[in-house]
């Protein structure tokens, strides 16, 4: 990447000149919650014109994870007494006033993994133990996890299923752009976009004229995706850009649209604190039901729960800023997260909180 | 969540893959990337390799910085 540092420094500060002495004020959505810590970590808020402002979408899978989900998780635990594999993330996440963490220091059987193999692997070895591995993901995570259940599947486990909440970027970005016409450029995904293909964006520009790049994470790949996407702003050309072209092809990897077509199906789901998304959700289908925990267990779905004062929808939306919450660093931190927003290692109110306002 | 690294295969053994990861070697489920070849970069997630660096596609991010001149 270094090759491009000098040249994409200069463009972007000849660009940022240009948005200065414009009289404008230009709204950029980082949907990604891996771009929003990325973005805090390469200081480069910092570098931007003051009216630049970058908002953060609803792109942490975590925190649109709803409490009743945790509630699912807990009944796991103490009504079937299973060990729950999960990604470290959701350990402190709440539901109805309790976490994973708390559970597990109770004496419940809670492991973090860093992949869903390790749940697979512990399961083989532990026939005697039920193990259910518990994720949320977007399309950069669903494939691994269905490849997982593939995998158990053909090996015919039977003390192993998944407790999962996939979800779907592109509906969430179509009610997002109807929703909040405040955005004027889109930094988009450049992982979710590895697996589904830039094209699954491009009806942002094609049919809301909003600009908008695909983008990787380095310092220089960020600041190249901002620049493209201001250039266009400022142009009133309104362009869509693959701007992470050694990861992100066209139609995306399609092995692993394959596995994410055989073993979901799409449904409404509901996202924390926004509600309902048609068809934003990946369900496992009837043919592989028995590695559904929801269905092995019979869990009876529940009412989404949003804790009073909790603004995590509206900033998920992009219509406030995490300080803007009442809540935020009061009622609210990550010793003591009221939304997970504020717990997951890359929610929007968790980096304000750590990193300050800009 | 959607945080990927990105590592060198050094060794592939059926459908897994020993990757360096900046000199940590960790196994790495290829299924995704079949045409992965030892020597190969890949981007992985969860265990997995979800796409296959390109070194060809890299020059197209080039070509990309001469969109940013002002004309």
């Amino acid at each position: 990447m270094g090759m491009i540092n000098n040249s994409v420094l200069k463009s972007f500060h000849e660009i940022m000149e240009r948005v200065t002495k414009s009289e404008l004020t230009i709204n950029i959505m980082e949907v990604c919650g891996t771009h929003t810590m990325a973005l805090f970590e390469h200081g480069i808020r910092s570098l931007l014109p003051q009216n630049i402002n970058l908002v953060s979408g609803p792109g942490c899978p975590v925190c649109v994870t709803g409490e009743e989900i945790m509630v699912e998780a807990f009944e796991l635990l103490e009504k079937h007494k299973v060990t729950l594999f999960t990604f470290g993330d959701m350990l402190k996440v709440p539901g109805e006033g309790r976490t994973l963490s708390i559970l597990k220091a109770q004496g419940f059987s809670v492991k973090v993994a860093y992949s869903p193999r390790n749940a697979i692997e512990f399961a083989e070895k532990n026939p005697n133990l039920d193990v259910v591995f518990f994720g949320a993901g977007f399309e950069t995570t669903a494939p691994a996890l269905g490849a997982t259940i593939l995998e158990a599947y053909e090996k015919k486990l039977n003390n192993f299923s998944m407790l999962l909440v996939v979800k779907t970027v592109p509906p969430a970005l179509k009610y997002l752009v109807e929703h909040n016409s405040l955005i004027d450029g889109f930094i988009l995904p450049g992982h979710v976009s590895a697996v589904i293909g830039a094209k699954a964006f491009r009806f942002i520009t094609e049919n809301y004229r909003i600009p908008a790049a695909v983008t990787g994470f380095s310092a220089e790949e960020l600041l190249l995706g901002i620049s493209l996407v201001v250039k266009s702003i400022l142009k009133k050309e309104p362009q869509y850009y693959n701007a992470y072209p050694h990861v992100v092809r066209e139609k995306g990897n399609e092995k692993a649209r394959r596995i994410i077509e055989e073993v979901f199906e799409k449904g409404d789901a509901n996202w924390r604190g926004i509600g309902n998304i048609p068809l934003s959700g990946l369900f496992i289908r009837e043919r592989y039901s028995q590695y559904d925990a929801r269905k092995k267990y019979g869990l009876r779905e529940k009412p989404p729960i949003v804790p009073r004062g909790c603004k995590c929808g509206e900033i998920m939306l992009g219509r406030m800023l995490p300080p803007e919450c009442p809540l935020f660093a009061k009622g609210c931190t990550p010793e003591k997260p009221v939304g997970a927003c504020m717990v997951s290692s890359e929610g929007s109110c968790a980096a304000y909180y750590k990193y300050g306002r800009r | 969540m959607c945080l990927a690294v990105a590592g060198k295969i050094e060794k592939i053994e059926g459908d897994i893959g020993v990757v360096d990861l900046g000199g940590v070697r960790q196994p790495v489920s290829l299924i995704m990337v079949p045409e992965a070849k030892e020597g190969d970069y890949v981007l992985i997630h969860t265990g997995y390799a979800v796409e296959i660096i390109s070194e060809e596609a890299y020059q197209e991010t080039v070509k990309l910085l001469k969109e940013l001149r002002w004309e």
